[in-house]
């Protein structure tokens, strides 16, 4: 069990810096050229900030996640992310010095199951030169197996390296995909709802987690979900996105019940 | 008041007026086809008597010591085929099944459509023409079966190779690609580990149809043991025949108890 309180102090360590990290200008996303998921969204995340982007199902959240680091191509409209500016998808070498800066965390934690937790932390490390060497611990240098290991030591699971992955429960599980994120210590962490299939306390348990390592580490923290008291307490900024816009860009301190409300009553109706 | 009765689903599916000729059609086809080639009772009566006639001049087997060395032999070369050939062409299955897998391999969806086209074309073509083809082309011998056991396993591994990669889970892909993977790093960190119990599963399926495919392989000069039974048929040497038939049957066995037991260790 974590011992660290989620609120306010755990973020009080890292200032944002007025640099921006992420960007996007017009950003436009649709499938199928019909289906208009993203409408021109304008977005910026500085350094250190750590950012809740909230709004209902279907309103973009997740495509405009994966347009930040080119898992989805742009339709229109421009991205700047860590240095890099493109529009449509990126190029190889631009993608991967992208997502080598990034750790990308997904609702459903997406670990290879059959593999060991210490396998799936060290496949962070993929996209590193010589990366054939991250397929298995087995094969791996001794350097990136001990990487691996402080990795987990930091989400509290080191004893649980040699395991299965899917021999651990669900919050675990999200754990080893927040250590296989962390294991490069990524300038940016973007996580799409990391506790959406956690039970409320494994869920409080993997979020208090992200808090505490983006504030210990100075790393940049882009987060959606549905649990507003999460949005709240670990974001220092909330992004509502409605319909493929951006509703309303607010510090989480100022944000009111009225606010949260009214994302989705104005969603559904 | 409305009767409930008339909302309840008929007991059998309706079937459209081509359905139903089409039907009768099919049972037509069948009944004819089995009064042209299937035998009559008076034929299965009639050859009985040669059977049994049969049966007696194949008992007993012959165990005369040197023709049994003679026979121990051919089995481990029926077993080299059916190993060489089944572990080159499981090797060589792997990449074609990657190219073939709609949606993960690396060449499009086109490029899988062609993939799977050829591999089709070499499961079509049975085992015993390819060694026809192979006799002819390297001569007689064990060389001619292990290539048709390789091009017979590609064509049965292929296929189950591709779709076991098609089935794989898309997350774990999802998420070696946003921490930066290419398409290798996928196939080996996500996709491989995810389909190697149904790949291994398959393997071993090739292998028992490996050692059945060798066995009969010689009968068309592709080596190994079912050379020797040939030329005990073609010789009149029935007691010949029926050791070798015998041996035949211990080797498929035992196969498919050791491959039951892999299996059942690979889940």
């Amino acid at each position: 069990m974590l011992d660290l309180a989620p609120d306010r102090p755990v973020l009080a360590g890292a200032a944002p810096s007025p640099d921006p990290v992420v960007a996007t200008r017009g950003l436009k996303k649709s499938y199928d050229r019909r289906i208009e998921v993203l409408k021109g969204v304008d977005l910026t995340i500085r350094l250190g900030e750590r950012v809740a982007l909230i709004g209902a199902n279907g309103c973009g959240k997740s495509t405009l996640l994966r347009c930040l680091i080119g898992l989805h191509e742009v339709t229109a409209g421009e991205v700047f992310a860590l240095g890099e500016r493109f529009t449509g998808l990126p190029c190889g070498a631009q993608k991967l010095r992208l997502r080598r800066r990034t750790g990308f965390v997904f609702q459903k934690h997406c670990l290879v199951r059959r593999r060991s937790v210490l396998s799936n932390v060290i496949h962070g490390l993929l996209s590193e030169p010589g990366s054939w060497r991250a397929f298995s611990h087995a094969i791996a240098p001794e350097p990136w197996r001990c990487l691996a290991l402080e990795a987990l030591e930091r989400v509290n699971l080191a004893d649980k390296a040699a395991m299965r992955a899917d021999a651990l429960s669900g919050g675990q599980q999200q754990r080893v995909a927040i250590a296989r994120a962390l294991v490069r210590r990524p300038a940016l962490l973007i996580a799409d709802e990391p506790a959406a299939s956690l039970d409320p306390v494994s869920g409080q348990d993997v979020m208090a987690l992200f808090a505490r390592l983006c504030a210990e580490h100075g790393i940049t923290l882009l987060f959606t979900s549905h649990d507003m008291d999460h949005a709240r307490s670990f974001a220092d900024r909330i992004v509502a996105l409605r319909s493929g816009r951006v509703m309303w860009d607010k510090p989480a301190a100022t944000t009111t019940d009225a606010d949260l409300d009214e994302v989705f009553r104005v969603e559904s109706d | 008041m409305s009767n409930p009765t008339e909302h309840l689903p008929p007991r059998l599916p309706r079937l459209s007026p081509l359905s139903f000729a089409l039907a009768i059609a099919a049972g037509a086809l069948v009944l004819v086809s089995i009064g042209q080639v299937a035998p009559s009772p008076g034929q299965l009566i009639d050859g009985g008597p040669s059977l049994v006639r049969l049966v007696g001049r194949m008992s007993p087997p012959n165990t005369d010591p040197a023709f049994l060395a003679r026979i121990f032999w051919r089995i481990v070369e029926t077993f080299q085929i059916a190993l060489a050939g089944a572990a080159i062409g499981i090797l060589l299955s792997l990449p074609i099944g990657w190219l073939a897998a709609r949606g993960v391999g690396p060449l499009g969806n086109a490029g899988a459509f062609f993939a799977k086209g050829a591999v089709s074309f070499l499961r079509t073509v049975p085992d015993l023409v390819w060694a026809l083809l192979f006799v002819a082309t390297v001569g007689l011998g064990a060389v001619a079966g292990t290539m048709t056991v390789v091009v017979d396993t590609i064509g049965f591994c292929g296929r189950f190779f591709a779709e076991a990669i098609e089935d794989s889970e898309r997350e774990p892909q999802e998420a070696i690609a946003a921490i930066g993977g290419n398409r290798l790093s996928i196939l080996f960190g996500a996709v491989l580990p995810d389909v190697m119990p149904s790949l291994i599963n398959t393997s071993l399926f090739a292998l028992e149809k490996a050692v059945r495919s060798s066995v009969v392989l010689g009968l068309v000069g592709g080596g190994g043991i079912g050379q020797e039974l040939k030329v005990a048929f073609d010789l009149f040497q029935y007691r010949n025949a029926s050791t070798i038939i015998l041996a035949i049957f211990l080797i498929v066995l035992g196969m498919e108890w050791a491959t039951d037991r892999l299996r059942r260790r690979a889940q």
